[in-house]
């Protein structure tokens, strides 16, 4: 027996309300920024069972390029990261709020 | 049970277990070693799902390369326990709901719609291992204009992270 591809589909489901979660509830911007990266992992493997399902390449291609754009977003957000723990001695996001209304 | 379905489930909690983990924890190096913990578990199900290059790319890129980074820049700052203040009231009353109605909404598609059913009762794992030479193949002929802009993309990020760390004169 193998296993369904709908178990994979809600592990990814699950994974991704987590990550939506972690982004609503955390006031670190790291871990801000670590939950994107788990909201882009539950996406790639919801890409990944369903080229399975379909049984065509590509969705993995897809894959390819969601990390690609992650690789890219972590480089320029950690170096804002640190650009903003620079000038505000913090890294809670509740204290960068010249952007708010 | 079979032995995927036993694989499919330890890997299944123990990326569940990471990302409550990565939401529990209050110091953010914590929080990013359950990060890699559940991308460790989502390798070992693309192995499983008949993918192995995006298994070993998913652990070589995200584990190996923007895990470390994100470790690198936490020990970096020296970044300490997460103070908690009061959440804000719109992330409270509205947030949270809107994240279980996704998740309901995700299930009753999942449940309901014919996609679902259809995908629900598809092949499963019974194909072959995707072919990395196919996938190569496709890569870099059908989505090669693609590829190329991603490289762009990469020189632009890399650009963009001189600029910014660099230093004010």
């Amino acid at each position: 027996m193998s296993v369904p591809i709908s178990y994979y589909l809600v592990l990814s489901a699950v994974l991704f309300g987590l990550g939506v979660v972690a982004f609503v509830f955390k006031r670190n911007i790291i871990t801000i920024f670590m939950s994107i990266e788990l909201m882009l992992n539950a996406v790639n493997l919801a890409f990944v069972s369903f080229a399975r399902a379909q049984n065509q390449l590509d969705g993995l291609v897809f894959v390819f390029f969601v990390i690609v754009v992650a690789a890219a977003e972590a480089a320029v957000g950690l170096a804002i990261v640190i650009m903003l723990a620079q000038n505000r001695q913090s890294l809670n996001v509740e204290r960068v709020n010249q952007l708010k209304f | 049970m079979s032995v995927p379905v036993v694989i499919f489930f330890v890997c299944a909690l123990l990326a569940i277990v990471g990302a409550v983990r990565l939401i529990l924890a209050r110091e953010p190096i914590h929080s990013a070693l359950s990060l890699i913990l559940v991308m460790l578990s989502l390798a070992v199900l693309y192995l499983l799902l008949g993918a192995p290059f995006i298994a070993a790319v998913q652990i070589l890129v995200y584990a190996g390369a923007i895990m470390v980074l994100f470790v690198f820049v936490i020990m970096l700052l020296n970044a300490g326990t997460e103070e908690r203040t009061d959440f804000s009231k719109l992330a409270k009353y509205v947030g949270v709901p809107l994240g279980f109605f996704l998740l309901l909404e995700i299930g009753h598609w999942l449940a309901h719609s014919p996609a679902g059913a259809v995908v629900a009762n598809g092949a499963g794992a019974s194909g072959r291992a995707a072919d990395t030479a196919k996938l190569s193949e496709q890569l870099f002929r059908q989505y090669l204009f693609p590829f190329e802009a991603t490289s762009i993309l990469i020189l632009i990020a890399i650009l963009g992270a001189l600029v910014l760390a660099r230093k004010e004169e």
